[in-house]
């Protein structure tokens, strides 16, 4: 199936009514590392994963967006995690499965995925 | 990169972190051939840069020593016996063109070319993103 202009006019319209973190009221972020390395092992279906975790719950405050190498390529795919007034947490070799457990514990319920988390902090976006 | 639709995604990542406002991705095939031509409008490279762009041991990106991205991509169009072009303009943009020749063995799937397009306008809402695919299997 070949995605049409207005096919992405719709997606675009659709997730803006879901997600207003953009305009400053959102209470997570979610950065899914895009670099060559990130890519290369699978950070475009980690993107749709958290995407899909995203619609199914509903949440309308949590942004997504994208950042370069980390400089961590052999931890890849790589996410960070920040919410609100807390330091970033920085998750490694993630997987659909752990997408989603990631989601349902750190984003929606504060509690930090250790057993998938490098540890606290952000690289330099760029 | 396992197919096309993966190298677009982090050319098109380039783009972006290059300051774009603009990005068109164009896809056209003919007698055989796959044409890709990624246009943006970011800072753009000087000619020292551009002459080293697609070395894998050099990067535009401060505190980088390697760069694969261009690289990888100009090795898949090479791959098949295609050419690739970059020009690019200091505050203007960058273009790049590449053409692959699609019955060639070394030739890479295009991939879910959609899934690529869905995860940038997604993640980049402020950028807009024109993508066009025109030929025999558009």
């Amino acid at each position: 199936m070949k995605l049409k202009p207005e096919d992405l006019k719709k997606i675009s319209d659709k997730m803006e009514a879901s997600t207003n973190l953009r305009s400053g009221a959102g209470r997570a972020k979610i950065t899914v590392h895009m670099g060559t390395c990130g890519i290369a092992t699978g950070s475009r279906d980690i993107m749709k994963a958290f995407l899909e975790e995203l619609e199914t719950s509903g949440q309308k405050d949590i942004l997504f967006t994208t950042s370069g190498c980390a400089g961590l390529c052999s931890h890849e795919p790589m996410a960070t995690i920040e919410i609100k007034g807390e330091s970033p947490v920085k998750y490694v070799h993630l997987t659909k499965e752990k997408v989603k457990k990631i989601f349902d514990e750190h984003v929606m319920k504060g509690n930090i995925v250790e057993e998938s988390a490098l540890g606290r902090g952000s690289e330099r976006v760029g | 990169m396992e197919d096309l639709s993966l190298h677009i995604l982090d050319i098109v990542e380039n783009s972006i972190r290059a300051g774009a406002e603009h990005v068109s991705v164009k896809l056209n095939e003919k007698d055989g051939v796959l044409f890709l031509s990624i246009e943006d409008d970011g800072k753009g490279m000087d000619k020292r840069i551009l002459q080293r762009v697609t070395s894998p041991f050099y990067s535009s990106k401060e505190g980088k020593k390697f760069g694969l991205g261009l690289s990888l991509l100009k090795h898949a169009v090479l791959e098949t016996k295609g050419s690739f072009e970059i020009n690019s303009s200091v505050g203007k943009g960058t273009r790049i063109r590449a053409s692959f020749i699609r019955n060639h063995p070394d030739m890479k799937p295009l991939g879910d070319i959609s899934l690529t397009m869905k995860m940038l306008r997604l993640s980049h809402p402020g950028i807009e993103f024109i993508y066009e695919f025109t030929g025999n299997s558009a």
